[in-house]
């Protein structure tokens, strides 16, 4: 399992088109992938669960895959994230 | 039997073709519980898939003709729709409290509308509610099978009638196939009526219930010259139509004899009379129609539909074909004019009670000058390819503006320090929009080079009234004594410094308003282009020292009927403004 925190710093929080593109981007491997975040998870391949967290700016998130491509997912969501603005 | 529908002539020319009604449907439905569950799975089913379908046509359309970012945006909603979480929620409450499909919809979509409006109510964050609402409808209108309007499926000439229209609206019609424009609220200077001048597109605002009397389909015919549309019009009609629109065409055509002569009055005196321009288009259209020179370059386009700010290169580049394309004639540059209803994706502002009377225009730019700095480098280097001017948008104070000019100044002086040319005859002035500015127009005259009023804002502050609201859009009035009081204050003030004045509002195209203007001297006249010819062939026959006595008039009228009828008495020709 891998597993990485990050804080949300973009003063928009995971709004509706950030929250699009990485469920867009955890969609695309087979490994399960959460989002963590004051202590509920929800799975990143689901946009209600990820709209439902609302997270907002200056949040700590956690996120943890799990599976054959775990690596090479939570890359690529660490990658969406700052490609999107949420982190630094 | 035809129907006349009155409203405000917002664009000109006259346009035939059916309606096309841009207003939601009614999806209202009851609680009610089902016998049959299997049954209700399955249109929930179709109803999911039919969305789906619909969806991505949408997007496919929407990222040809504008771009990924808006592609993203119906992206979200295909996300809800692909995400098994929504579809076994509403199953539950089928297969669980036996509801009909429609009913599950709507109280699985209403319990995530309300933990998402009890969170964090940032803009970004509604965001997701609206995907949400729009998804909630989509699958309704399939289950009680009523289709939802959608300005991106138009595939034919046809008039757009709606309540009222939004940016995002606007930006999904097709050029191709908007014939006109009909609208219930709104006024003159809503963002979409100045949007169907920029585009020509004959159009009729505030017509208060258009959307109530007009079927989708019935054909209409839309005077945008005399405020009229005419609902299932007879062959009389028609016909008459016809032959305006011919006359139409043909004076337009007179006017084109203009599109290279200087704008001077019978007794000689010249007026600058310019265009207000925001895209590269508008500026291929200010050439079309003779512009003599840009009297306002909106720099808002440079950030729209994009991810991150432009940086100082990107907006070189872009400011660079504006002022070298106008060569010698001048081209003022107005700075980042966001806030009141302009908004931008990637510089989130607060939500106010009153943006209006927030944080707008240059208070931004002051409070960031993270995004002003880079904008001035840009316009101060460009500055050695044409004539450039450059203003403040919505200075309030002599402290605001002295702000803004030491800003610039220190700008220009690292450029000149880091050896880059910068030329030394850039202009510096302010849009004229708040009335306590006019108040204290003697003292601002000698610090600024030039003042450009921008009326569309200043008549709004002198009275009080949002121009976008129909209930209160009468209270705009241009040729109020109250707003040529203030608007003579102003030049005269300039003028005792040797400063010019300019006016970039839409009362600078203004057929009426124009003899008053002239006569009160104001050295510069800046409209949307297809303004242009119209209102120089109207200079070109006056002379300002027989307008004296009319100026005098209007300046002691008591209201603006009886300025309106000043001006039609004293210039038969205008007598049908």
């Amino acid at each position: 399992m891998e597993k990485r925190d990050f804080t949300i710093t973009a003063e928009t929080g995971i709004h509706a088109r950030p929250a699009t593109i990485l469920v867009q981007t955890a969609s695309k491997f087979s490994s399960d992938v959460t989002l963590s975040y004051e202590g509920k998870s929800v799975n990143l391949k689901s946009i209600m669960g990820v709209m439902s967290l609302g997270v907002g700016q200056n949040a700590n998130v956690t996120i943890t895959a799990s599976g054959d491509d775990e690596k090479e997912a939570l890359d690529a969501v660490a990658e969406t994230m700052k490609k999107e603005g949420l982190t630094d | 039997m035809s129907l006349l529908l009155n409203g405000l002539a917002a664009s000109n020319g006259i346009a035939i073709a059916p309606a096309y009604l841009l207003v939601g449907s009614d999806l209202s439905i009851q609680k009610q519980h089902t016998n049959d569950k299997d049954h209700e799975v399955s249109r929930l089913h179709d109803s999911f898939a039919f969305s789906r379908q619909e969806l991505r046509v949408i997007r496919d359309h929407a990222h040809q003709r504008l771009g990924q970012r808006a592609a993203t945006v119906v992206d979200t909603q295909l996300a809800m729709l692909n995400d098994p979480a929504l579809l076994a929620a509403i199953m539950d409450q089928i297969k669980g409290a036996g509801f009909t499909a429609e009913w599950a919809v709507k109280v699985v979509t209403d319990r995530y509308l309300n933990i998402f409006e009890h969170q964090n109510d940032n803009d970004y964050l509604q965001a997701r509610g609206t995907a949400m609402r729009d998804v909630a409808k989509r699958l309704l209108s399939h289950l009680l099978a009523i289709d939802l309007p959608d300005p991106l499926q138009l595939d034919h000439r046809a008039i757009i009638v709606a309540k009222n229209v939004t940016p995002t609206d606007t930006a999904q019609f097709s050029r191709r196939y908007v014939a006109g424009l009909v609208t219930d609220g709104g006024g003159r200077t809503s963002h979409f009526t100045i949007m169907s001048r920029t585009l020509s597109l004959p159009a009729v605002v505030a017509t208060k219930d258009a959307t109530a009397k007009i079927n989708n389909g019935d054909l209409l015919i839309v005077d945008g010259i005399h405020g009229k549309v005419i609902v299932r019009p007879s062959e009389e009609e028609l016909e008459h139509y016809r032959l305006l629109a011919g006359q139409f065409a043909r004076e337009q055509e007179a006017w084109g004899a203009l599109r290279d002569q200087q704008t001077i009055s019978t007794d000689g005196r010249h007026f600058e009379v310019a265009a207000n321009v925001g895209t590269l288009a508008d500026l291929e259209d200010a050439r079309k129609n003779g512009a003599e020179g840009i009297g306002l370059l909106r720099t808002e386009f440079l950030y729209m539909n994009q991810a991150a700010l432009p940086d100082e290169a990107q907006q070189f580049t872009a400011y660079k074909q504006f002022v070298s394309t106008m060569n010698e004639q001048r081209v003022v540059a107005r700075t980042l004019d966001i806030g009141g209803d302009k908004r931008l994706g990637m510089v989130p502002l607060p939500q106010e009670a009153n943006p209006y009377l927030g944080f707008r225009a240059i208070r931004v730019g002051l409070a960031k000058p993270e995004i002003l700095r880079p904008q001035l480098r840009a316009l101060l280097r460009v500055s050695v390819y044409g004539r450039l001017a450059i203003m403040f948008p919505m200075v309030a104070t002599i402290e605001e503006f002295r702000q803004a000019r030491a800003i610039l100044d220190e700008e220009k002086d690292k450029l000149v320090a880091a050896g880059v040319a910068v030329a030394d005859n850039v202009e510096v002035g302010m849009m004229l929009e708040i009335p306590a500015v006019a108040m204290m127009a003697d003292l601002f005259a000698p610090e600024v080079d030039f003042f450009s009023i921008g009326s569309n804002d200043l008549i709004q502050y002198l009275f009080a009234a949002d121009r976008g609201n129909a209930r209160v859009a009468y209270l705009y009035q241009e040729l109020h004594p109250a707003v040529l009081r203030t608007v003579k204050r102003v030049i005269d003030a300039a003028h005792a410094e040797g400063k010019w004045v300019g006016m970039c509002g839409e009362m600078a195209g203004s057929p009426l308003a124009t003899p008053l203007l002239m006569g009160m001297g104001l050295d510069e006249f800046s409209m949307r282009s297809s303004q242009i010819l119209r209102i120089r062939a109207l200079i070109k026959k006056l002379n300002t020292r027989h307008l004296q006595p009319l100026v005098h008039r209007a300046l002691a009228a008591k209201t603006a009927p009886e300025v309106t009828e000043l001006v039609k008495e004293f210039i038969p020709e205008l007598k049908d403004e």
